[in-house]
């Protein structure tokens, strides 16, 4: 057999395998898979969504922001993370804000948002952990760390009119320990606190 | 093989290497310089691609430095660049290629003494030419016609006549006649040698001289492709060409220089994003710091030195491949005779059978011996004055020498009385001729045979027959194969090599095993013919083993030719220098040893020195990349661990630690790394050691001691 | 407490793929040398009319390798450019020329470079049946060229390595699809979605609308993760918690990154039929994963750098249930495999961390690399170290009873002159020509001085060593970086398929000279220190002088 021709053979072969691998890992397989999860894992396959009061409200697992129009934080709601998703937790548009660690933006940012913290919450500078102060990789991180949520504790009861110990241990009860006690980080579900803290203001 | 006559001149010394070992001088240096000199030519430059980029470098950065005062101030990567600097990397960088140059010239010049005192027995001599030659009606050349005619235009096939004080004109083997043959001017050695036509010391060797007789020789190598001329190129190095493995090496260093090229190509945009460009000699004198020059400028010394260690004792590697293939050696065969044990047996035992007074065999076996002059005979008298026999007065009788025919020796006494001593089977037959003797004694004969093989020893049968006619079975003299001292140490150190030892005998397999054992060889070929050695050394083959072997006869030639390293005797015939790939001008065949430690001495030199080269590259970037970058990156100073003076003072230290680390390196090129034989594991920790992690340690210190002296010199 | 929590998940994971080692890699000898077909790949062997019984040289290998390739390309440019009339596309028009090429190379030589944001890009169908079908077969395609390569050494005077496309078919029926299955029903399990559902849009409690994207997502990760593909569902990658949603989930894509990657050794010592060979090389991978993962967890939690002290963290680009310890966990084993998922974004990192993440891939991909391509990789510096040390122990140098004589080297050296070449050179030129120039620093970066210099940096060693992260805030959607990246990609992967093709083929043809305490032994301490030495080296003194002017001179101020 000449090499040509070998070759030529090759890529009929090619052709017809790439077709029948198609099938089978790019059909097949994700159908399977969907079906399965369908059936046994229904709420997770369609994005963990949550419901207040049977209507859907958002997904557990995508971050929320809690802002007027403009972005400025509603002062009755406990915040999220800055987030560099779009104009922030635009969920079809993840994005990190990929600034380096001494990007100018980025150090101005940090800054004013210390400052806008520290105005809202009442606390110093010096208070703020870090989550509230970067955005996240995702843009749609669900989650800060119980220290953010704590610091905003009493703003947060201050707007609502609600007894700032109360709410503190809404915080604390909804505070998620690490997978298996030692897997990723400590932290709380803003939706979620929003919700349940929604729920006691009633 | 078996036969009492063996070998003669084997000698159990290692014969000391003619020059000393690793003599290397100042002198030697100058002695090279106008060599290393004409090397810079660029078409010798060529066949070293690493350091035909360093001299690119160097006269790049000449005409940099030449043309720095017309284009104003120079800077580099943030930092000035004075006038001195660029002509002193321009200078250094020159050194680099010179020193390299030297390298070469120095090893070279090692061969070239040997060389020119092999070229005064090249010059030219009259050769008696036969004209019309034929060998079946008149063998000795006796009535054919003759002319002279200049050596230089022999022509293969050509028949000459060479008679007493004659300088043989050509190789060549002998086709008639035995001559002794002064051959110092190729082994050094002034003892003469017999030649003789027919078996396995015929051959004959060009410009060595026929001290007595007339011999008629056929010449079997063309003009200029004399033995003495491949030595004379061989020791030269002029007809050398790369080894395998130093080819293969050598592609591993070009490509290492191509990504070093690359990599200081790239740096110039790169680092112009930043403002941050070098200076072009700046980037060379990275270049050349990062390329591997160390083991480029010594690679082809090592090579020279390896061939002229050999040289140094006596072998001839007919090329660089062979003396590569020792150093993979994985299966010896040793020729037992001469190798394993001396080549001569002794007697250690008389045994008479009964009915004989002892004291009669003793006498017999002695009276036999006196005129046997081979070390056998010797030893049967000196055994037998042991036991008491005194020798009174001079003996009357005719010696009976041994053939191959009777395998007996003996005397016959003028009253008629005969003794034979040699094979059990022909001395039998001989008293057989007589009178069939007892078969008591005949049993009691085989039993002694039988347990004297056994334990490895060589019987010999003693009969004596009266002036009546009437023989008898005197007893046996137990020769005993005495096995050299020290082998089995030697062969237990080969073992640890990974080697195993094969040995290669004409014994019964008994015999065999039993002197094995105590050689310690890990192996033996008993009752071997050629064809069965041919068959061993395609076995070992198969399993992927490297095969060497010593050789000497015509019949050895296949098996020479199929090992691996086939190592010919000087003394053997033309056939076998032609078929092995090494020649040991001193026939020993215990050499074969030290062959094998040489080619793991150059292979090991070169990794090492490769190992050590590339090690180096990690203390370099520690000085030149601060240096390169500092004036517009102040935080990579903190890269500047040696704390060097200043960033022109660092990149000058490298380059000149880089040329100087050549010179350094040039004895250890030519007397190799140490070499004793060990397990692969604890050489490699041994040398990764010294060469990997002192190859990085060493231009830390070097380079820092550069950069004090440097550091003082206005300017820097 | 830190320390420990480091300590507990460096032992889980050790743990588990020490748990795999064995089955897994003796799973895959036997998948790659047993001579009987199942079924269904009978059935697939005559649909595509090749006789699994007839192995194949090395050049006939390497067409077929190219061949599928090829193909692939064809197919993924195609289904781009003809998003428009494909099914689940969510309306979304086709792909561009040069992102169409860009990505379709970036898929088939298993970079999974994502010069565009799959959101607002790529629908359901390109996604499932194009990108994640080269998932598979480029994973298949990478196992098999290292099978090939281990049967060189395996194989004695043979004048074939296997035949590919039986190698291609059983990698990817036997071995990436169950595990694939597997992994993504765990995936569903922990919250990744699985659905065709499109984006959707709901009120949220303050009253604002926020639209809830969809997919076929749990499918494509198991893969994306197993064939240490990378490419993702979503812009943010593994980041998105679409993707990983929580930590636990977290440290099982990490598993399944570095699954086959470290059970190929195994792999390889079962079919040289020495086990022993086997652990040198994953002891080599192991030592340098470990030490890496401890470096850029060490530079992270130190937190140096303007902005992290500023915030008092390094937690700028990093997901708060993963935190500084699972994140970096994330990246080294990302960076290290060629997988080139992300969970944080490596841009955002302290100078010397996202350092760490280059000089991973600059590592060659071989701790543990890519499937496949880690362990051929390794090989080939193998056989570099081995000739260099094998001369120290006076023999011409042999790897497992094969010499290594001018052609060996030849390849070898071609190998690992490939990829550095091309980092280089297509940085170099990124900044030699004016106009490029001019493009990168206006348009492409997105952090200014040696930042943005870092981005490109980036950018070409991850093209060059197929790994296919990035510090993302480079635009590589423009015509220079889409068609430079491209070619960069495509020949970082199959110059250097056809070097190790080239060695397998010649390596086999060899017949095995037996080890004897002459030889040089490939699988002491020793060895692995020597061969780990050989790796940092080569790589160090090829990237030293660009990382000084990049991540160092960031770093280091």
């Amino acid at each position: 057999m000449s090499s040509s021709r070998g070759t030529g053979r090759q890529y009929w072969v090619a052709i017809r395998a790439m077709i029948v691998l198609t099938i089978v890992v790019g059909v097949i397989y994700p159908l399977v898979i969907t079906g399965v999860g369908q059936l046994a894992f229904a709420a997770q396959a369609n994005g963990s969504l949550v419901k207040v009061n049977g209507t859907t409200v958002g997904s557990s697992l995508i971050g929320q922001s809690f802002t007027d129009a403009k972005g400025n934080a509603i002062a009755t709601w406990f915040q999220s993370r800055p987030s560099a998703a779009g104009k922030g937790y635009d969920s079809g548009a993840s994005s990190g804000s990929n600034y380096g660690p001494e990007n100018p933006t980025l150090i101005t940012s940090i800054a004013d948002r210390k400052k806008a913290i520290e105005s809202l919450d009442g606390v110093t500078a010096s208070q703020i952990p870090a989550d509230a102060l970067t955005t996240s990789a995702s843009g749609l991180d669900p989650q800060i760390s119980p220290a953010y949520a704590l610091l905003q504790v009493n703003a947060v009861a201050k707007a609502r009119g609600l007894d700032p110990s109360k709410v503190k241990a809404l915080v604390e009860s909804k505070i998620q320990g690490r997978d298996l006690g030692y897997l990723g980080e400590p932290t709380v579900n803003v939706l979620q606190l929003n919700i349940a803290l929604a729920e006691m203001s009633k | 093989m078996s036969t009492t006559l063996t070998h003669p001149e084997v000698a159990s010394h290692a014969p000391a290497p003619k020059t000393p070992q690793g003599a290397f001088s100042l002198g030697q240096l100058a002695k090279g310089l106008p060599g290393a000199l004409r090397k810079l030519s660029p078409r010798e430059m060529w066949h070293n691609p690493v350091m035909f980029i360093v001299e690119i470098g160097a006269a790049l950065t000449t005409v940099l430095a030449i043309a720095q005062p017309f284009l104003g101030n120079a800077t580099s990567g943030g930092s000035q660049q004075s006038l001195a600097f660029t002509w002193s990397i321009a200078i250094w960088l020159w050194l680099t290629v010179i020193f390299a140059n030297l390298a070469e010239a120095v090893a070279e010049g090692r061969g070239k003494a040997q060389a020119a005192s092999l070229r005064q027995t090249r010059t030219s001599t009259m050769a008696t030419r036969v004209t019309g030659y034929d060998a079946a009606i008149d063998a000795a050349a006796a009535h054919a016609g003759t002319e002279h005619v200049a050596s230089a235009d022999l022509r293969l096939g050509d028949v000459v006549v060479v008679t007493a004080g004659e300088l043989i004109p050509g190789d060549g083997d002998i086709v008639w006649g035995i001559a002794s043959v002064d051959e110092s001017a190729i082994t050094g050695e002034s003892a003469p040698v017999v030649r003789e036509s027919g078996g396995d010391r015929s051959a004959v060797t060009g410009g060595t001289r026929v001290l007595s007789d007339r011999i008629v020789v056929r010449i079997t190598s063309k003009p200029g492709e004399t033995f003495i001329d491949r030595m004379i190129k061989l020791v030269e190095g002029a007809s050398r060409q790369k080894t395998p493995n130093e080819i293969a090496l050598n592609i591993l260093l070009a490509s290492l220089s191509i990504v070093f090229l690359v990599v200081v190509l790239t740096l110039g945009p790169v680092a112009g994003y930043s403002g941050a460009a070098p200076s072009v000699p700046v980037l060379i004198a990275l270049l050349v710091c990062l390329i591997p020059t160390t083991i480029g400028a010594l690679l082809s010394a090592i090579g020279i030195a390896g061939m002229d260690r050999l040289v140094q004792r006596n072998v001839l590697a007919m090329s660089g491949r062979a003396v590569e293939a020792a150093g993979d050696v994985t299966t010896l065969l040793l020729d037992k005779t001469g190798t394993i044990t001396f080549g001569n047996r002794q007697a250690s035992e008389f045994t008479a059978v009964s009915n004989v007074d002892s004291t009669q065999l003793i006498r017999s076996a002695a009276l036999s011996s006196l005129s046997d002059p081979t070390p056998e005979g010797t030893s049967i008298v000196t055994l037998a004055e042991k036991l008491g026999y005194v020798h009174a007065g001079a003996v009357d009788g005719e010696i009976v020498p041994f053939t191959a025919q009777t395998r007996m020796s003996g005397i016959d006494f003028a009253d008629g009385t005969q003794v034979r001593k040699g094979a059990a089977s022909a001395v039998v037959s001989w008293v057989q001729e007589s009178a069939p003797p007892q078969s008591g004694v005949l049993l009691e004969l085989e039993a002694e045979v039988q347990r004297i093989s056994q334990v490895g020893g060589t019987p010999l049968a003693v009969a004596t027959r009266s002036a009546d006619g009437a023989a008898s079975i005197l007893g046996v003299i137990y020769l005993k194969d005495i096995v050299k001292p020290g082998l089995a140490e030697r062969f237990a150190d080969l073992r640890r090599m990974g080697i195993r030892t094969v040995m290669v005998t004409g014994d019964n397999p008994l015999t065999a095993k039993h002197i094995a054992a105590e050689a310690g060889v890990d192996d033996f070929l008993a009752e071997a013919t050629p064809e069965d050695k041919l068959a061993l050394i395609r076995r070992e083959q198969e399993g992927g083993n490297l095969v060497a072997m010593t050789g000497d006869g015509t019949n050895d030639a296949p098996a020479l030719a199929q090992a691996d390293v086939g190592v010919a005797m000087n003394t053997g015939t033309s056939a076998a220098k032609e078929a092995g790939n090494m020649v040991d001008l001193d026939s020993d065949p215990t050499k074969l040893i030290d062959i094998v430690s040489i080619g793991k001495q150059l292979l090991i030199t070169r990794g090492s020195l490769t190992t050590f080269s590339i090690a180096n590259d990690v203390a370099k970037y520690f000085a030149i990349i601060p240096a390169m970058f500092v004036g517009v990156f102040p935080g990579l100073q903190a890269l500047n661990i040696m704390h060097l003076h200043s960033p022109a003072s660092a990149i000058l230290s490298a380059v000149i630690f880089n040329a100087i680390i050549i010179v350094v390196l040039i004895p250890l090129a030519l007397r190799g790394v140490r070499y004793r034989p060990a397990k692969a594991s604890s050489l490699l920790t041994r040398n990764l050691l010294i060469y990997g992690i002192g190859g990085i340690i060493a231009p830390f210190i070097g380079i820092k001691l550069i950069d004090l002296l440097v550091g003082v010199i206005p300017g820097f | 407490m830190y320390f420990w929590l480091f300590i507990a998940q460096v032992a889980t994971l050790v743990l588990i793929l020490g748990l795999l080692y064995r089955p897994l890699g003796d799973y895959m000898a036997t998948v790659y040398t047993t001579r009987k077909n199942l079924k269904v790949e009978r059935g697939i062997y005559r649909l595509i009319g090749v006789n699994p019984d007839s192995d194949q040289t090395w050049p006939v290998y390497l067409r077929s390798v190219l061949a599928v390739s090829a193909i692939g390309i064809l197919i993924v440019y195609g289904m781009q450019r003809l998003q428009q009339f494909l099914p689940y596309s969510l309306g979304l028009p086709a792909v561009p020329e040069g992102l169409s090429f860009n990505t379709a190379i970036s898929f088939v030589t298993n970079t999974n470079w994502q010069s565009y944001s799959p959101e607002v890009t790529m629908g359901y169908t390109v996604q499932m049946a194009g990108l994640a079908v080269q998932n598979f077969v480029s994973a298949a395609v990478g196992i098999a060229v290292a099978i090939a390569l281990v049967r060189g050494f395996a194989l004695r005077k043979s004048g074939t390595i296997g035949n590919f496309w039986v190698d291609l078919i059983r990698g990817t029926i036997r071995i990436l699809l169950p595990l694939s299955i597997i992994a993504a029903i765990v995936l569903l399990a922990g919250g990744v979605i699985q659905n065709f559902n499109g984006f959707q849009h709901v009120t949220t409690i303050t009253g604002a609308t926020q639209s809830i994207p969809g997919g076929p997502v749990a499918s494509q990760e198991a893969i994306k993760q197993l064939g240490t593909n990378g490419g993702g569902f979503f812009n943010v990658n593994s980041a998105h918690p679409f993707e990983n949603p929580t930590p636990w989930t977290n440290i099982f894509a990490i598993i399944l990154m570095l699954a086959i990657p470290f059970a190929l050794p195994r792999t390889f010592g079962t079919m040289v039929g020495d086990k022993r060979q086997g652990y040198a090389i994953l002891a080599t991978m192991g030592t340098l994963f470990i030490a890496s993962l401890v470096a850029m967890t060490l530079f992270e939690f130190d937190g140096s750098g303007t902005a992290p002290i500023a915030a008092g963290g390094a937690m700028e680009g990093k997901e708060t249930r993963f935190g500084i310890l699972g994140s970096t966990l994330f990246a080294t084993s990302s960076t290290i495999t060629s997988t080139g998922a992300v969970n944080s974004m490596h841009d955002s990192y302290t100078a010397l961390g996202g350092g760490v993440a280059m000089i991973n891939m600059m590592l060659g991909e071989v701790a543990p690399g890519g499937v496949g391509s880690g362990l051929y990789g390794i090989l080939v510096i193998a056989i570099i170290a081995v000739f260099i040390a094998g001369l120290m122990v006076g023999r011409t140098p042999e790897y497992l009873g094969k010499k290594l004589g001018a052609r060996e080297m030849k390849l070898a050296s071609l190998y690992i002159l490939a990829t550095p070449t091309l980092v280089l050179v297509g940085t170099a030129l990124s900044f030699a020509i004016p106009a490029v120039r001019a493009d990168i620093e206006k348009t492409s970066m997105w952090n200014p001085g040696l930042h943005g210099f870092s981005e490109v940096l980036y950018a070409f060693t991850s093209a060059g060593n197929n790994n296919g992260s990035a510090f993302a805030g480079l635009t590589a959607n423009t015509p220079w970086l889409n068609s430079a990246l491209g070619v960069v990609m495509f020949l970082g992967r199959f110059l250097p398929i056809v070097f190790a093709l080239a060695l397998a083929g010649s390596l086999a043809a060899q017949d095995r000279v037996p080890a004897t305490a002459g030889t040089l032994p490939t699988h002491k301490p020793q060895f692995i220190g020597l061969l780990i030495g050989t790796i940092i080296l080569v790589s160090a003194l090829t990237y030293f002088p660009v990382l000084a002017l990049g991540p160092l001179a960031e770093g280091l101020r």
